[in-house]
């Protein structure tokens, strides 16, 4: 039993003919993408529910005249990950052991257990790896290492883990080098071009709220003692709405982004700083627009880089070099902070109204 | 990029340390170098706690207090004191058919 693929399915188009093996005929797969799988991975960066459901069968697959003697790769069977992986495995016969994390890609999937010790014993006893190849040595990505503890797998299956590199596209160079990283091929990176990847995904949960929020903001901004005035809601929901998306993008876009130039350790620091300066920035224009109430004004400034913080401070679980005992210390400082800043925010925008009302 | 300083909970007792270099393997921002045959932590502020260092220790050398570092993980954790969870969960739908 090389494959547990239920009959029904109609084989994925990167599947290339199959390789015999003791077990059984094994799948073979492509190691060039197809335009599908470019489109596929540019979703994964803009959807959610694309992402979480971007899936292969768990299993093993052939690469090129995989043999007895080839490699074996161990990945995810989150469709990214298994596309990275067999793109890098170009020229190289070998096998890859994809286990069933869900879904989920490999780093993440380690840090639940999920890409872990017992799922990758089940999975070598599953798919009969002893038969299917002579030597007994597994490649596992070395971010697998959070959730496979090598001397375990080795104890229960008599499979020797070496830990790949971080990322798939050194993997022809680590083969080159009998299976040895260089200490450059151990680092985890973070550049500008990876973080910026990464921001749809934090401002789309951001948005998600932003037309609720227009409307609670139209409703404040229009309340009057003898009811909600339109006109006044209009007027007040543009600019309010206006300070509002730019503190989002400060948080969600322009920290992740400018991450390393923007000053202190401290995410939500950073997320502050920025929010204040974007919205520095628009200070004419907010002026302008919210019609001189000076009390109005200091209720954004006061309120609104607190939620810039708030997503900044959320990044640090997309960042690859944060950790969790940062971020509650973190936490413990700026949250009460944070809600003293809303509350002065708050009441800012009260003694505003009361103003505007023409009772104070 | 450097997070904040002296937070990190990594420890490692160089006592049990038998030299293997799984740690200095496994680790994805260069903490540990050897020394002497032994492994010796370069830089504790570079640890990100992911855990990968303690769970491949054979021999129970290294400690650190891993888990998911997301912001709204942690306060989901304080506030309904279970394990911190993030938003990066399985969806549980079926991959085929």
């Amino acid at each position: 039993m090389a494959q547990e693929k239920p009959c029904c399915c109609p084989k994925p188009p990167w599947v290339a003919g199959t390789v015999d093996t003791p077990s059984g005929p094994v799948d073979r797969v492509s190691t060039a993408w197809s335009k599908q799988d470019a489109r596929g991975q540019i979703w994964c960066r803009l959807s959610n529910r694309h992402r979480m459901n971007y899936t292969v069968v768990p299993g093993l697959y052939a690469v090129g005249n995989a043999d007895r003697q080839s490699p074996v790769f161990v990945s995810a069977n989150y469709k990214l990950s298994f596309d990275v992986l067999r793109r890098a495995l170009d020229g190289i016969d070998g096998w890859i052991l994809v286990l069933d994390t869900k879904g989920i890609n490999v780093w993440c999937a380690a840090g639940k257990g999920m890409f872990g010790t017992k799922e990758l014993v089940q999975r070598i006893r599953a798919v009969g790896l002893d038969e299917i190849i002579a030597h007994r040595r597994l490649v596992v990505p070395q971010l697998g290492a959070t959730g496979v503890a090598a001397h375990v797998v080795k104890k229960q299956t008599g499979f020797s883990v070496a830990f790949g590199p971080v990322y798939a596209r050194d993997i022809a160079a680590f083969i080159q080098a009998d299976y040895a990283a260089t200490p450059q091929m151990r680092r985890v990176c973070f550049g500008m071009r990876d973080r910026f990847e990464l921001t749809w995904m934090e401002l789309v949960p951001a948005l998600k709220y932003f037309p609720v929020s227009l409307l609670v903001l139209f409703v404040l901004m229009g309340l009057r003692p003898e009811g909600i005035m339109f006109a006044w809601g209009i007027r007040g929901v543009f600019p309010m709405g206006l300070a509002l998306l730019a503190a989002v993008v400060a948080g969600g876009f322009l920290t992740p982004v400018l991450l390393p130039f923007l000053p202190f350790r401290s995410f939500a620091l950073k997320g502050w700083i920025a929010g204040v300066a974007v919205l520095a920035a628009m200070y004419a224009a907010l002026e302008t627009l919210l019609r001189q109430n000076r009390y109005y004004l200091a209720a954004v400034y006061l309120a609104f880089p607190v939620l810039s913080s708030y997503i900044a401070v959320n990044f640090t679980g997309t960042s690859t070099f944060t950790n969790p005992s940062g971020v509650r210390k973190e936490l413990k400082i700026a949250t009460p902070l944070c809600v003293l800043l809303v509350v002065a925010g708050l009441a800012a925008f009260v003694i505003g109204k009361l103003r505007a009302w023409g009772i104070v | 990029m450097k997070y904040l300083a002296n937070v990190a909970t990594l420890r490692l007792d160089v006592e049990k340390c038998t030299g293997c270099r799984r740690c200095v393997e496994v680790c994805p921002h260069g903490v540990f170098e050897m020394k002497d045959k032994r492994a010796r932590i370069v830089d504790k502020d570079l640890c990100m706690e992911c855990g990968a260092c303690e769970k491949n220790c054979e021999y129970g050398a290294i400690r650190v207090d891993a888990g998911v570092g997301c912001a709204a993980a942690i306060i989901y954790g304080i506030l309904t004191g279970k394990e911190p969870q993030c938003g990066c969960e399985p969806s549980g739908g079926g991959t085929c058919c």
